[in-house]
């Protein structure tokens, strides 16, 4: 097998021939080495250096979820600047899910199967401790042959506080309760800059790294995020990126790695462009060639529209999330469709075209194998 | 790629590598291959080749739909209304004028005047009306695909030559290549069997080229062919092009399924991205193989200039065929070219010739 002389070609054209010498090595990439992938012009080479990668670490396997989406309540006191989604506390607009609500909700799919049930949701101050135990309850007793990957960091800081007890026993009892994982959202980029322009009221970057670290310290795995296309620059960028890799180091905690395309659309920063698709594969293959300690790199279709995201199976993701029924926070944009669902055979059919393997996984990455 | 298929995609990287001409086998090795970053290194190595300076061209035009009355009931059409249909138009010359006061107030260059088989519509509609905007207005009118020029010539008792000479002398700059969609019998019996017959749409451009009238060839992909009817359309275009030159670019869009009498699947992005490539070196005398903006979208449009294309085509302000079809996605000129330097391209405004202005 020899052919990777494209990419010698390719690299060398671009300029990169010493990555891909580092590459080949399994040497990681420094801080002037993910700068320089991000000046580089010729896409091509960015993404056949993600892509060898990527068939490195997961070979042709595309990873999927069939699973469903419940973001149980709008209200938040954060007034993020980049999101469209919150309502103030007292807005009209707010809504809060009851267990009861969301039962129903899971009912609605009683006959399809759901490996993973994902649940987010803003901060409300309203909502007590005992909420949060009992809607995952409600959840596992609902569907017990569904996965509960709930709770970003900035959401388990919360619950901790009005639990009024150290975050590892609220740990424990969430747990118990039902949980499973956690997602990466809420990182959004890890820069005092951004933090104090964008997202002042939320949990500052060394808090989410605190709360990362309990999570791993109790057993439960995570994934971390980047939201990209506003106001950041490409060092805050890097930066991020390699914070998150020296914290994989130290914990081994996270599964997965998912660079969030910012939708400005109904947000304060709606002047700013929609992201490209060139930004958007950008991001994927550059997660990828940083982050050499995480073992997934996920090509999120809701946010880059299902036509990129299948692209992205050749710089350097690997998951694509899944079927994601009910997805509320942000819309799909620049696509043909608004609906929110991928179908099974939809998603099938763009993996298999694009010469990747589908692999059904559950919410930990266990392979699911057809029954 | 394992075993055969990789020694068979190394020798045809090696032809295209050397500036070979490529066969239909070469086409089809290279439509297999199923690894992107490989295919966009040899559709970009041509596309540099023909293209030397990191440009991307657009027009800044827009497109007349000047009726919808049509008789061909093709089968992936959503726009069409048959004659006496009370949803029938045809635009009046005051509203055409208008939409090109509009295009002209934005620096506008090409007007596309384009429609259905209206059998209402004889050979001094089009004169008078291509007279009528050249008097008023400093545009290129890029009109009429073989489709409607072999209807009007017929309407007219005219011949071909006889035709695009008249439609010459009264101000018809180029032709759009669209109608092509596959250019193999079989599979035009099935999509559009009332239209055209591929010698009949060959002969309309070779007539066309032959009176000094340039136009595009086009291609619609993913309803019924398979891909060794794709690399036939390719040679028949390139060897129609071997004899006359007239082709300006090479443009393909997906077939779109809402809405028409064809069911299926929408083609992928990934399948977009290696036809596209496959074309760029398929195509080697084209010096131009163009986006589909309006069915691709911004994002998808943009990643395929690493696939062999130069060209976005126009900028779009209003188009109501293939949009009634379930494409819909404008165009303006900022967006065009925040796209294109984006992807680390300098936008260069072109007119329908291919000359850069400005």
């Amino acid at each position: 097998m020899n052919r990777e002389v494209e990419v010698e070609v390719l690299v060398a054209r671009a300029g990169l021939t010493d990555l891909y010498g580092k590459i080949l090595k399994g040497e990681r990439l420094s801080y002037e080495d993910g700068l320089r992938l991000y000046q580089t012009l010729d896409l091509t080479a960015v993404g056949a250096l993600a892509n060898h990668v990527r068939e490195r670490m997961n070979g042709c396997a595309t990873y999927y979820v069939r699973n469903l989406h419940i973001n149980y309540t709008n209200i938040c006191n954060k007034l993020c600047k980049f999101c469209s989604f919150y309502a103030k506390p007292g807005d009209p607009r707010g809504y809060v899910l009851t267990a009861d609500n969301i039962i129903a909700r899971l009912d609605e799919y009683r006959h399809q199967a759901i490996r993973e049930i994902h649940m987010v949701a803003g901060i409300n101050p309203k909502l007590p401790y005992e909420y949060y135990l009992d809607i995952l309850t409600a959840v596992r007793t609902a569907r017990p042959d569904a996965q509960i990957k709930a709770f970003t960091m900035i959401e388990l800081a919360q619950i901790a506080r009005v639990a009024k007890k150290p975050l590892a026993d609220v740990l424990e009892d969430l747990k118990d309760a039902g949980l499973t994982c956690c997602p990466g959202g809420g990182a959004e980029v890890f820069s005092e800059r951004v933090h104090e322009e964008l997202f002042r009221a939320k949990l500052d970057n060394e808090g989410w790294f605190e709360v990362s670290r309990e999570v791993h310290r109790a057993g439960l795995k995570s994934n971390a995020t980047l939201l990209y296309g506003h106001i950041e620059t490409v060092e805050e960028k890097v930066k991020h990126l390699l914070h998150i890799r020296e914290l994989q180091d130290e914990t081994k905690g996270f599964q997965c790695f998912v660079p969030l395309a910012f939708d400005p659309a109904r947000t304060e920063l709606e002047h700013i462009p929609l992201t490209t698709g060139q930004q958007n594969l950008r991001e994927i293959a550059i997660a990828r060639l940083l982050l050499d300690n995480f073992p997934h790199i996920k090509a999120f279709w809701i946010m880059i529209t299902p036509q990129v995201a299948q692209l992205a199976l050749w710089y350097g993701a690997d998951d694509l999330d899944g079927t994601v029924n009910h997805y509320e926070i942000t819309h799909a944009l620049g696509t043909t469709s608004d609906h929110q669902v991928l179908n099974h055979q939809e998603l099938l059919h763009l993996v298999n075209e694009a010469g990747r393997v589908p692999v059904e996984r559950d919410a930990l990455y266990n392979v699911m194998v057809a029954a | 790629m394992s075993g055969n298929g990789a020694e068979r995609f190394k020798e045809v990287e090696t032809k295209v590598l050397a500036g070979e001409r490529l066969t239909t086998e070469d086409g089809l090795t290279l439509f297999e291959v199923t690894n992107l970053p490989a295919l966009a290194f040899l559709a970009d190595t041509v596309r540099r080749r023909k293209r030397p300076e990191r440009e991307v061209t657009y027009v800044i035009g827009r497109i007349v739909n000047y009726t919808n009355v049509c008789w061909v009931k093709c089968s992936f059409c959503a726009f069409y209304r048959l004659p006496g249909h009370h949803e029938g138009y045809v635009l009046s010359r005051e509203e055409i004028f208008e939409k090109i006061q509009e295009l002209v107030d934005h620096g506008g260059t090409e007007v596309l005047f384009q429609g259905g088989l209206n059998p209402a519509l004889k050979i001094d509609y089009y004169e008078d009306t291509f007279r009528a905007i050249k008097e008023r207005f400093p545009v290129d009118i890029h009109g009429l695909s073989p489709a409607e020029l072999i209807y009007l010539a017929k309407i007219s008792n005219l011949s071909m030559r006889e035709t695009l000479l008249r439609l010459k002398a009264a101000g018809l700059g180029s032709i759009p290549g669209g109608g092509a969609e596959i250019l193999v019998e079989e599979v035009r019996q099935v999509i559009s069997p009332l239209k055209d017959t591929v010698q009949e749409w060959l002969d309309c451009m070779l007539t066309a080229h032959q009176v000094g009238i340039p136009s595009s060839a086009t291609m619609m992909f993913g309803s019924v062919e398979t891909a060794e009817q794709r690399m036939e359309h390719f040679l028949r275009l390139r060897s129609l092009q071997d004899e006359t030159r007239g082709f300006t670019a090479f443009v393909a869009w997906n077939f779109q399924p809402e809405g028409t009498a064809l069911n299926g699947k929408r083609a992928s992005a990934f399948d977009y991205l290696r036809t596209m490539a496959v074309a760029r070196l398929m195509l080697d005398n084209f010096d131009n193989i163009q986006a589909s903006w309006l069915t691709q979208g911004p994002k998808v449009a943009q990643i395929a200039l690493h696939y062999g294309i130069s060209d976005l085509g126009s900028t779009i302000f209003e188009e109501r065929v293939v949009s009634a079809g379930g494409a819909k996605f404008m165009a303006s000129r900022e967006e065009i070219e925040r796209v294109i330097r984006d992807a680390g391209y300098v936008p260069r405004v072109r007119n329908t010739r291919y000359e850069i202005l400005g």
